[in-house]
């Protein structure tokens, strides 16, 4: 059997002793306070839903929906390059029946697995009769996963009881524009009634049925997050009306995710030359949003066919263990995990309670920290295994998570070690700190001479203790210098 | 006259066999054909040819010249 996404032993390490039967409701969270008990039990366990919840549960996307009813010129569903992180890129395409299989061989080998996904390479709602098989087959063999789908919303209206009855209690709907002139210069064409629509008259009709799909919805109380892709020139300074708008329409949560743009992706935009914004731009844009739905700052463009912890995949040919019918399924694994991750969040949450206090008694400036993990919301990682950064922020009120940045140029595998450092020296002109498990002399080197402050712990703390630590350190380092 | 596939620059997405009214656009050998035979470039159910209408690739579902009568003709 394959090792488990994350080595379960290497998060094992709680300073509370968890012994499984101590299993109980979390400790207090400031997430969790944040909402309606009712919505926090349907969110907590879902990495992309509940920031807490993504260190721990790992979600996989079955690819079952290649065909799409619309067009965006960001996509383009021909390519695919296995090591690349793109929404619309897919190395297998999979029948319901052997989409089901290959979600229960994961669940065996992966007890993180908390929910399964249908986010394309296509639209996931458009050849409806495949979604809808492989949910129904999901739902039937493993209950208790969370089910959650993915779309452009043009063909959702008519599928909504549908979703409602297979208990899908998390829809994404991908809104980008919400004024037809802006949509018209993302979206080419779409198909709808038979025929095919372009210009304003397509944005048009693709806003108006993603309006009544989400009214919808949220009329069945089903979480909606919308999903936009933020593309400089084009909808930056236009996306805080769409968050406002579908605050107002009752989504659960607002997602503004970078333009992923090159020219070898064979995208209209790539090939265009529309560049996809820094990661500055992207933190600017979901400040300005701020206001309106709530936003999401953890969000790893997914691929369609993605397994395991976000920002920490598998590889996308992973499938367990071949399923045979007669094998009996231990529950139990995952029943342990559970009752593991429900005590470590709450000594997590211990743990930033008291970095938090910590930090109360400080008066120095806001300060950036890029942080090595792996999961479990710990400092566990070597800076040379890290092909993405989680940005927290730390000030008096605490320490919070503020985004994550990549720094594999998204093709790990065609890059070599000095792409990987010249893009986080350009993706961290704004934080001047790295705190990692581990790092080589020559990254060290390189990444100081940028100016950078490298900080080694290779003992797994928790991030908010050692932002916090960092924080009262860098404050005493700059009194030290003046006084 | 049938409609083809240009089979290189297909992505195998199967949008046109979704849409087709005619049921004449299968998958066979990793691509997706159309059966000459069932093509009526869906005349007397949709006012242009599903395929070509849904099709991501421009000029990948066009008029197979090898069939110009199609349908059942």
């Amino acid at each position: 059997m394959s090792a488990p996404v994350i080595p379960l032993e290497s998060l094992r390490v709680s300073r509370a002793k968890a012994a499984p039967s101590a299993c109980g409701g979390c400790g207090p969270s400031a997430e969790a306070d944040s909402l309606p008990p009712e919505i926090w039990a349907k969110v907590k366990d879902h990495p992309c839903y509940a920031e807490g919840a993504h260190a721990f549960f790992a979600r996989m996307h079955v690819a079952v929906a290649p065909a799409c009813n619309i067009q965006c010129n960001y996509c383009n569903r021909k390519y695919d390059c296995a090591n690349e992180s793109r929404p619309g890129v897919v190395s297998e395409r999979l029948t319901p029946e052997a989409a089901a299989a290959k979600v229960v061989a994961v669940a065996r080998a992966v007890p993180e697995l908390a929910v399964v996904g249908i986010a394309g390479p296509g639209d996931a709602v458009y050849d409806w009769a495949r979604t809808k098989t492989t949910f129904a087959l999901v739902r039937e063999r493993l209950p208790e996963l969370t089910l959650c789908l993915s779309s452009n919303g043009l063909a959702m209206l008519e599928h909504v009881d549908d979703i409602a009855e297979l208990g899908i209690g998390h829809v994404t709907l991908t809104i980008n524009a919400i004024d037809p002139a802006i949509g018209a210069q993302i979206y080419p064409w779409i198909f709808h009634q038979h025929r095919r629509w372009t210009g304003e008259d397509a944005a048009r009709i693709l806003l108006a049925r993603q309006v009544a799909a989400l009214e919808a919805l949220v009329a069945r109380d089903i979480l909606v997050k919308v999903n936009s892709v933020l593309i400089p020139g084009v909808n930056d300074q236009h996306l805080p009306a769409v968050n406002a708008f579908v605050k107002a329409k009752g989504a659960f949560l607002h997602n503004v995710m970078p333009l992923i743009s090159a020219p070898e992706h064979g995208t209209a935009f790539g090939l265009q030359g529309v560049r996809g914004p820094t990661a500055q731009e992207l933190a600017a844009v979901q400040d300005a949003c701020g206001g309106g739905a709530r936003l999401m700052r953890h969000c790893r463009q997914c691929r369609a066919d993605a397994i395991g912890l976000l920002g920490a995949d598998r590889p996308p040919d992973f499938a367990g263990e071949p399923e045979t019918a007669d094998a009996p399924f231990d529950h139990q694994a995952r029943e342990d995990y559970r009752c593991w991750v429900e005590v470590e969040r709450a000594d997590r949450e211990a743990a930033a309670a008291e970095a938090a206090l910590a930090t109360r008694t400080v008066a120095a400036p806001a300060l950036k920290i890029a942080v090595c993990t792996k999961g479990g919301g710990r400092v566990n990682q070597h800076f040379g295994q890290a092909t993405e950064l989680t940005i927290v922020e730390v000030d008096q009120a605490g320490v919070r998570r503020v985004g994550h940045r990549r720094i594999d140029n998204h093709c790990v595998g065609c890059t070599g070690t000095e792409a990987q450092l010249d893009a986080a020296i350009a993706v961290l002109t704004d934080v001047p700190i790295v705190l990692c498990a581990k790092i080589g002399p020559v990254p060290r080197r390189a990444l100081e001479a940028a100016g950078l402050i490298i900080i080694e712990d290779d003992t797994a703390p928790y991030v908010e203790t050692a932002a916090a630590q960092i924080y009262r350190d860098h404050l005493a380092g700059r009194d030290a210098a003046t006084g | 006259m049938a409609y083809k596939i240009i089979t290189s620059q297909c992505t195998g997405c199967g949008a046109c066999e979704f849409e087709c009214p005619n049921a004449a656009i299968a998958f066979k050998r990793d691509t997706f054909v159309v059966n000459p035979k069932l093509c009526n470039e869906c005349v007397g159910h949709f006012d242009l040819p599903q395929c070509n209408e849904v099709c991501p690739v421009p000029k990948t579902c066009v008029p197979d010249p090898a069939h110009p009568a199609g349908g059942d003709d």
